[in-house]
């Protein structure tokens, strides 16, 4: 390793191109191709690219321990593969940055889409279009592995938009049928809503700072002499940032696409709309913590969303019937809890969950395929039932998921959610701001210091300029919010413990609720459609051993220690501006009671869900049917998910389309018809006109005398001439 | 044969009857590829009329011999040479001036720069793909069709090298009459209509800017129409505020910008495909390219007061244009709307007037000409084998042609801006452009007030208040973004109504039995669309490479209109009655460490070396 310099550490490029190549390969020739080798390609240019990126993290490793901190962005590898746009001071590199958070990330779309890969060649096995399925998913990792590893916004935004369009081929993937062609037509359109803002964001920051590089901007934003300038446009720029992540992360109010979006293969589901995609928003906030965490207003907007997103879809996710759906939602409410934890300032925590969630999620998303792969493409969960003795492989890692995203202590999705809700009840994040208010009262002269009140959202900013930044408590909507959001939070996972037992619970117990056909068909799936779901299934319960609660890992052997909370030691140089400005939680040094308390209420919410989902849907079926005779209309509205859809065709689909037909008359009765028109008509027909003046008729000569005697009259008397 | 023999022949004799005709100087290869196309037509008048084949093979060999002789002008192009101190332009590969018109001082002189160098390009590129495609298109008069084609090529590349305004006129005006014809003679039901419409309203404004050229000739009294004379003559605030309303009238009728766009869809929707894809990629160029090379720098004085009706103009257009081209029903009427809008972002660009907006101006022409020639390639490939343009007659194509729905969305997707392909960077670096320009700012006049008038129409107070360390300021800054924003909702909109078309056209399932039985796509329609699927890719991931030919250039025509806007600036308010006109409206302030990149291969080389 000590032969490749940091800068040019090439297995960066190595780890993009090998999806890359697969795609072109599969894109060129794969009707062509024998369909064994079409899959050797797909899956050995993802088995490329995670071997790559294994070194790129040990390279990581290594660079990280003779790191001198020297321009303070942490240990970090980076390429430039070659200089795609300038023009003037725009210098755009195809430029690659692999940091502990980029690791993270790759590590995951690598090794998660190795595995799906492989369980797609058992799905798609029948296809006759397979060769097209696998290009496009390998450009999709491509597109995404850009995303990540972008080191300018640019590049980031090139990903950005590659895997829209990847998800718009996939989730058309059938495009015969009408509706799945239209729901990958929604995923892109709603999609480009949020690159609309995600671009005039880019614009923002380009015109304060003058560059898009994640480590010049970093610099700016962490400097004394600088932040000052970024100070001002970090709500802006955030905000509009932030809504191009709801569109690609699906979060209210641009959540809408992502269920439409399950019209695709079921293994595209779950790496695209499960573990990768939809995971882009959070990653490229938490990339870019040093500038949200500017704005406290901003942060407070992103809690607040996040969390109204995770109850909205999770209360959803409880009266969808199809497998996928209440998935589908249940993803959406996921990552609701993912930006709760960014808007709370605990990036760490996003991160922890991003990553469980894509090993489970995944894991719900492939054990539903092998559910419908079995039941000849069957999705609705009233006809399943008592599969648990028919599929036991697949039942024996659906459970494990979903006693992970339950979050059932010892398994996976436990740990993280635990820490998102831990950290937004206990950070103070809206006081994040101090340090840079330090920062500008040291450079601004004395008789201007009011005008740092016109910079922060004025009541913060007051009330921390007045207590010296000292007082905690005195922002009393932030400590509001923090309980909010923390009791939000709580309450959708008891919901979503509840939903996915449901789930679980009408698809693999009871009796089998399909006709006799069916039934007589249903079977385990494949190998390599196994394979991949048992190792997801030793992921979902261990992938959360690397970020033990605090108030546990104390009692962990010492040299233990930097493992039972390796991903925050992990990812400490990357969030370090966001730490820095985080003061200490609001329960103290080393809060042990609180956070088991936190822990302990967690536990007993999900056991409070699953324990009413075992009653409802094990113990006395009948009840469900009662529920739903007294609350009919609460159930209408949930089924219809809130009519959200119906309200945007109303005030946005429709009246653009209206304002397209009503410019069209314009265009073609005013513009051209009155205004080219009456040009044209008065030139051919002014002849005609004049001509008809002299007509030799003396009676109308009389008049035009008399009207021109009359005009002249009135101009003389009136002053005008 | 005997026809191919005598044209090769002829284009064999080229070189030496241009040496010949050259004098001094370099070999002429702009004046080799202008004129290439007359020995084309030369040939063509030999081959009997009923030699279909024959004429078209001939026309299409032409058009690729021309090709050819362009790559040497990009082979000979030296990006690296920059301009003098003061100078606008550059121009490299001249040829002339020679003596055409002596009694009024008309000269013929051509040359290229980084502006209209890849414009020639463009054309020599789409010309074979063009003519490659009339194959099965047209039947009946080929050989006058072909003629046409090839008139036409004359007259746009012409246009695009004259350094002597008057003959830029008069190439400008034989663009018309071929287009005019092919449009009459060989388009479709309301044909006639067509043509005199998209006739009448050139004509119109063209006749406005002879006018025009006349006024500026007739001031310099040097006896001269060269393009670099012109530039030299000062002219005061009043004149140049007429004569860029002439200018700017002719070259926004044949951009289109709103309001003047309404012979353009009816142009299109009854031009053959040939004509479509000529007219659409490189005959709207010539009004973009006029913009910036005549009217923005013959006039900067009026400019300053005119550039935020220009951008306004513009953003009205991009959203417009998309707006329409959403409710089309006829797909050919829906991508002629879209020019409208993609073009509305070209000129947003170029009046933004900073580095980004420039390239970004240039790239939407290059780009726009590919990509929405190849939709309308797409479009008449569908028109042939179903001869219907209504959305409603089509879908779920995809079934039926594998490989047009592969071209077909690549090409939808890089006209639709998706980064990575050729419609991207135009479209970013346009918006980027205008996002960062300070030279969008109303002034206090709505419209011109003659001197000394008191009819000032004042706008509300000026926005002085700034924080100091707040830099997005209420000011020319936040028009500039307004402007952007809106832009941006034409990205969006882009979006939408190509994919919606797309998913009408392509997907769902089969509702017509006439879909099922298109023909796959003939290993000619391969051909033709092979080369602009490539194009589309390569200028989306490599953009540098045809950057770097503009950037010089780029950087001289910024230094230039920066001096003379900033002179106009002090001498306006130097001006008392004119003073309040100017606030901080200036062309973006050049960066002072801009090395311009266009020498890319000898900065590679020097690489090399170190």
């Amino acid at each position: 390793m000590e032969t490749l310099y940091a800068d040019e550490f090439y297995f960066l490029g190595l780890i993009v191109l090998a999806p890359l190549l697969g795609a072109i390969i599969n894109g060129l020739l794969g009707s062509r191709l024998p369909r064994k080798v079409v899959d050797w390609v797909a899956c050995g240019a993802m088995a490329f690219s995670f071997v790559f990126a294994l070194i790129s993290l040990q390279g990581l490793v290594n660079h990280g321990a003779n790191y001198d901190g020297e321009d303070g962005f942490g240990p970090h590898l980076t390429y430039t593969v070659y200089q795609w746009i300038f023009s003037g001071d725009l210098q755009a590199d195809i430029a690659f940055l692999f940091d502990p958070l980029t690791a993270v990330m790759v590590l995951v779309i690598t090794g998660v889409g190795l595995l799906i890969h492989i369980y797609s060649v058992g799905y798609m096995a029948d296809d006759p279009d397979k060769w097209r399925y696998f290009t496009y998913l390998n450009l999709f990792v491509f597109a995404m592995l850009l995303l990540v590893l972008g080191q300018n916004m640019l590049v980031t935004f090139i990903g950005w938009e590659g895997v829209g369009l990847c998800s718009y081929l996939l989730i058309g993937f059938w495009y015969n049928d009408e509706q799945k062609a239209a729901a990958g037509q929604k995923a892109f359109i709603v999609n480009r809503v949020g690159d609309f803002f995600f671009i005039l964001g880019m614009f923002i920051i380009f015109y304060t700072a003058g560059t898009w590089d994640y480590l010049e901007l970093h610099q700016m934003a962490t400097s004394t002499a600088t932040v000052a300038q970024l100070l001002p446009i970090a709500f802006p720029a955030g905000l509009l940032i932030f809504l191009g992540c709801t569109g690609k992360s699906a979060q209210i109010p641009l959540y809408v696409w992502l269920p439409d979006a399950m019209a695709g293969p079921t293994p595209v589901s779950a790496l695209i709309h499960a573990a990768t995609m939809v995971t882009a928003g959070i990653f490229l906030l938490c990339r870019l913590n040093w500038l949200i965490t500017l704005s406290p207003a901003l942060m407070a907007i992103i809690a607040v969303t996040g969390a109204l997103t995770a109850i909205v879809a999770a209360s959803i996710a409880i009266v969808q019937n199809d497998i996928k759906r209440v998935l589908a939602y249940s993803t959406v409410s996921q990552l609701g809890f993912m930006f709760m934890a960014v808007g709370v300032g605990a990036f760490v925590a996003a991160i922890f969950h991003l990553m469980t969630h894509a090993f489970f999620k995944a894991l719900l998303f492939l054990g539903a395929g092998s559910v419908i792969h079995g039941m000849h493409h069957e999705q609705d969960i009233r006809k399943m039932g008592g599969l648990r003795k028919l599929m036991p492989w697949t039942h024996a890692t659906f459970a494990a998921a979903t006693l992970a995203i339950a979050g059932v202590p010892l398994f996976a999705g436990f740990y993280s959610k635990d820490l998102v809700l831990w950290n937004s009840l206990a950070n103070t994040h809206v006081l994040n701001v101090q340090g840079v208010i330090e920062n500008i009262r040291a450079m601004l002269p004395e008789d201007r210091l009011q005008e740092l009140e016109v910079l922060l959202t004025d009541e913060v900013a007051a009330a921390i300029t007045d207590a010296g930044g000292e007082a905690v408590e005195v922002v009393t909507w932030a400590l509001a919010l923090n309980w909010g959001v923390y009791l939000v939070g709580l309450l959708t996972a008891g919901l979503t413990a509840f939903y996915m037992f449901r789930l679980y619970f009408l698809t693999f117990w009871g009796e089998n609720r399909s006709d006799e056909e069916t039934r007589a068909h249903i079977h385990e799936s494949p190998g390599s459609m196994v394979g991949p779901l048992s190792v997801l299934g030793v992921l979902s319960v261990i992938g959360g051993y690397i970020g033990w609660p605090h108030f546990l890992a104390r009692y962990f052997p010492e040299g233990l220690q930097p493992y039972v909370l390796g991903l925050e030691h992990w990812l400490a140089d990357v969030f370090l501006v966001a730490d820095q400005y985080r003061l200490v939680g609001r329960f103290g040094e080393s809060p042990y009671l609180p956070e088991a308390i936190s822990a302990g209420a967690a536990i007993a919410i999900a056991g409070a869900g699953i324990f009413l989902a075992y009653v409802m849907y094990i113990k006395r079926p009948e009840l469900p049917g009662v529920i739903h005779e007294r609350t009919t209309r609460l159930y209408d509205v949930l089924m219809n998910k809130y009519f959200v859809d119906e309200a945007y065709d109303f005030l946005f689909v429709k009246p653009t389309l209206w304002l397209g037909k009503a410019s069209y008359w314009f265009d073609r009765y005013i513009i051209a018809g009155l205004l080219v028109g009456g040009v044209a008509f008065m030139t051919q027909n002014l002849g005609q006109v004049l001509s008809n003046l002299q007509s030799g008729n003396v009676q109308r000569y009389a008049t035009y005398i008399t009207v021109a005697l009359v005009l002249i009259f009135i101009a003389i008397y009136f002053g005008v001439m | 044969m005997v026809e191919l023999t005598s044209m090769f022949s002829a284009l064999a004799a080229q070189p030496m009857l241009a040496q010949a005709a050259s004098g001094e100087g370099g070999f002429p290869w702009l004046t080799l590829t202008t004129f290439g196309p007359l020995l084309g037509i030369l040939a063509l008048m030999f081959i009997p009329r009923d030699q279909i084949e024959a004429l078209r093979n001939t026309a299409l060999l032409t058009t690729i011999g021309v090709f050819l002789v362009s790559l040497g002008i990009m082979v000979n192009f030296d990006p690296g040479v920059a301009a003098g101190a003061g100078e606008a332009f550059k121009f490299q590969l001249e040829h002339g001036p020679l003596e055409w018109i002596p009694a009024l001082g008309i000269q013929y002189y051509v040359g290229v720069d980084g502006f209209s160098l890849w414009l020639v390009m463009l054309t020599t590129f789409l010309m074979p793909i063009a003519i490659w495609s009339t194959y099965s298109a047209v039947d009946k008069y080929v050989k006058e069709y072909m003629i046409s084609l090839l008139f036409l090529q004359v007259g746009m590349i012409g246009a695009l090298v004259s350094l002597d305004v008057f003959l830029f006129y008069i190439f400008w005006e034989v663009m018309l009459v071929p287009m005019y014809l092919i449009i009459g003679i060989w388009g479709g039901k309301d044909r006639v209509k067509a043509a005199i419409k998209f006739f009448l309203y050139t004509m119109l404004g063209s006749v406005l800017m002879l006018v025009a050229i006349l006024y500026v000739y007739l001031q310099a009294g040097a006896d001269s129409f060269l393009y670099t004379d012109l530039l030299a003559v000062e002219l005061s605030y009043t004149e140049q505020f007429f004569l860029l309303a002439a200018f700017f009238l002719a070259f926004a009728i044949k951009v289109p910008l709103f309001p003047f766009h309404t012979w353009l869809p009816l142009a299109h929707v009854q031009a053959p495909t040939a004509g479509s894809v000529i007219l659409a990629a490189v005959m709207l160029k010539l009004g973009t390219y006029g913009l910036i090379r005549y009217a923005f720098p013959l006039f900067p004085d009026a400019l300053v007061v005119y550039a935020p009706y220009i951008a306004l103009l513009a953003v009205i257009g991009i959203i417009y244009g998309a707006l329409l081209a959403l409710v089309q029903e006829n797909v050919k009427k829906l991508v002629a709307y879209s020019s409208v809008s993609h073009l509305g972002f070209c000129v947003l660009g170029l009046i933004a007037m900073t580095p980004a907006g420039l390239a970004g101006g240039m790239y939407v022409m290059l780009a726009h000409g590919i990509a929405t020639g190849g939709l309308f390639l797409c479009v008449g490939m569908l028109y042939e084998r179903r001869h219907s343009k209504q959305i409603a007659d089509f879908g779920g194509v995809s079934k039926v042609m594998p490989l047009f729905a592969a071209f077909f969305g690549i090409i939808m997707f890089g006209s639709a801006a998706l980064p990575g392909l050729a419609g991207f960077v135009g479209e970013f670096l346009s918006l980027l452009g205008a996002s960062q320009s300070h030279f969008l700012s109303f002034g206090e006049y709505l419209f011109y007030a003659p001197n000394g008038s008191e009819t000032t129409i004042p706008l509300p107070e000026r926005f002085a208040e700034v924080n100091p360390v707040d830099s997005v300021t209420w000011g020319p800054e936040m028009t500039a973004f307004i402007f952007t924003i809106g832009g941006t909702l034409g990205v969006f909109l882009g979006a939408a109504y190509l994919l919606w078309m797309f998913k009408r056209v392509m997907f769902g399932a089969i509702k017509h039995d006439a879909v099922r039985e298109m023909p796959r796509l003939t290993v000619r329609e391969i051909g033709v669309l092979l080369p602009i699927v490539i194009m589309i890719i390569f200028m989306g991931v490599y953009p540098k490479f045809f950057l770097s030919y503009m950037d010089p250039s780029m950087e001289a025509y910024l230094t230039y209109m920066d001096e003379q806007v900033t002179q106009a600036v002090e001498s306006a308010e130097a001006d008392e009655e004119r003073a309040p006109i100017y606030g901080e409206v200036v062309v973006e302030p050049l960066d002072p460490e801009w090395v311009p990149e266009g020498s890319m291969w000898d900065r590679a080389l020097d690489r090399v070396d170190e």
